[in-house]
């Protein structure tokens, strides 16, 4: 299983990737896996608000529909529209081509709550359990 | 606890992913549902399905006793066939869709759903008049190996000419020195096998087949891939898409309801039902907006809920959303419009023939 160390993660299995006053997110590589080959998902539209742990979308395999939280707190501003075509980038690419939208965040406070990478890989682990 | 079919060790070893279904430690995959399916559609899989049922009816009176307890007409099924159709309560609603295999007049061995071994020996059990009803379903383990490169692979293993098996036909032979049940049918709208032998074999089956596939490139398959197959040609599958609430004719399944056969359990009060008319039917759909319809949802009319979705999945094989749902009969008609409630969105559906997919010639 493949966890960048660059990148910032959740209890819910998101990542971010931090620029400036932007979060790119997107789902982990072991969320991909989880799920099982994604068919469909639904994602918000540039200009929607998202509330830090709030479901900001929802990505669907064959069985199951699960849902997608926002890690901050923010306006998305912008949304990866080929996913809509080829939602099994998710499952081929999940931290560069799968990303699903970059959220411009209102307070920079929110971005300590996230886990780093060794945080979340002893998180994946203890969930295993 | 939940229980193991005695495949189980082979599952985990071949890196499945287990889930607990109908009370069962199942795999769910193995690489991933896509690749299972397409590997049945175009080529061959293998299931293991030891998990369903086997209540044997034995004894002189063992046919009819059955005909009683079975809405298909037995009469009807030559000995070495199999039959599909329904037990039904009184009132009509449906206990279980199994398949009889007609070994002889006095020996039938019915196929059941795995939640249901326990129901329906009771409930058969319990009604037979004058046969003798065992609940074999722990001796038993089944494979099911599906795909129009099935035949094929079965071939290399055993002496009985294949193409002598018809579709819904069995027989006992010998595959790779394993007695079996060699039955030509399945649960996946491809050319295909279902395999019963002894439950110690299993393993063993489970092995020779994996072996003889290999140059057809077989793949074993979990029920994820078992459930998109079967709802592209509109199977059912009970529990999700009819229970004791529902009728075999609300399910759409009054051609294996054979009301002139003479008298069985749930006769007259789906004779009544048929005269009255319906109040609901299930009917194939597909999503004509982006979406996924799943078991649950509603179907609206004019913004009211009228019926509710059954099954619904992207079939992979067609690339687009099915579903199946019940609707009040004016909506049941091909082309007929309604919406489903996904999750708070309208999305727009349209009423389709069945099955959704059509097998490649």
């Amino acid at each position: 299983m493949n966890f960048p160390d660059d990148l910032k993660y959740t209890k819910e299995h998101e990542w971010c990737r931090i620029k400036g006053n932007r979060v790119v997110v997107g789902i982990t590589d072991h969320a991909q896996n989880q799920l099982g080959d994604i068919v469909y998902v639904e994602l918000p539209e540039v200009g929607d608000p998202v509330k830090k742990g709030e479901s900001f979308g929802v990505v669907e395999s064959t069985k199951a529909v699960s849902e997608i939280f926002s890690p901050v707190s923010g306006k998305v501003v912008e949304v990866n529209d080929p996913l809509s075509d080829a939602p099994e980038t998710i499952n081929e690419d999940p931290y560069e081509e799968g990303w699903m939208i970059q959220v411009e965040f209102s307070s920079g406070k929110e971005l300590e709550e996230l886990l780093d990478v060794d945080a979340y890989k002893k998180f994946v682990e203890e969930e295993a359990e | 606890m939940a229980q193991r079919t005695p495949l189980y060790d082979v599952h985990v070893h071949a890196g499945a992913r287990i889930v607990e279904f109908a009370g069962w430690e199942m795999p769910v995959q193995y690489q991933g549902v896509l690749a299972e399916h397409e590997a049945v559609r175009e080529r061959v899989g293998l299931f293991d399905v030891s998990h369903m049922g086997e209540v044997v009816f034995r004894g002189p009176k063992a046919l009819e006793s059955l005909q009683r307890l079975f809405t298909n007409d037995l009469a009807r099924c030559a000995d070495g066939q199999a039959q599909y159709g329904c037990l039904c309560r009184d009132a009509g609603g449906i206990v279980d869709d199994v398949v009889v295999y007609r070994r002889s007049a006095d020996d039938l061995l019915v196929c059941v759903n795995a939640a249901n071994r326990q129901k329906d020996y009771d409930w058969l059990h319990g009604r037979a008049f004058g046969a003798e009803v065992t609940n074999e379903s722990d001796a038993w383990a089944q494979l099911a190996l599906q795909g129009p490169l099935a035949a094929g692979v079965l071939q290399r293993l055993t002496s009985v000419r294949l193409p002598s098996i018809g579709t819904y036909r069995f027989t006992n032979s010998d595959v790779a020195g394993i007695p079996c049940m060699i039955a030509r049918t399945g649960y996946t709208g491809e050319d295909g096998f279902e395999l019963f032998s002894a439950s110690e074999q299993g393993p063993k089956l489970w092995s020779v087949l994996m072996g003889a596939g290999q140059p057809e490139g077989i793949r074993p398959c979990g029920l994820g891939a078992r459930d998109s197959l079967r709802l592209e040609m509109a199977y059912r599958l009970y529990g999700s898409d009819m229970d004791d609430t529902t009728t075999p004719l609300e399910a759409g399944l009054s051609w294996v309801v054979k009301l002139d056969k003479g008298d069985f359990v749930g006769r007259q009060a789906l004779q009544k039902q048929k005269e009255a008319g319906l109040s609901k039917k299930l009917v194939g759909f597909t999503l004509t907006e982006p979406g996924i319809a799943r078991h649950g949802y509603a179907v609206l009319q004019d913004g009211k809920p009228v019926g509710n979705v059954t099954s619904g999945t992207k079939s992979p094989s067609l690339g687009i959303s099915i579903g199946l749902a019940y609707v009040p009969p004016g909506l049941a008609a091909e082309g007929s419009t309604f919406a489903v409630d996904v999750r708070g969105r309208a999305v727009a559906a349209k009423v389709v023939k069945t099955p959704f997919y059509a097998k490649k010639k």
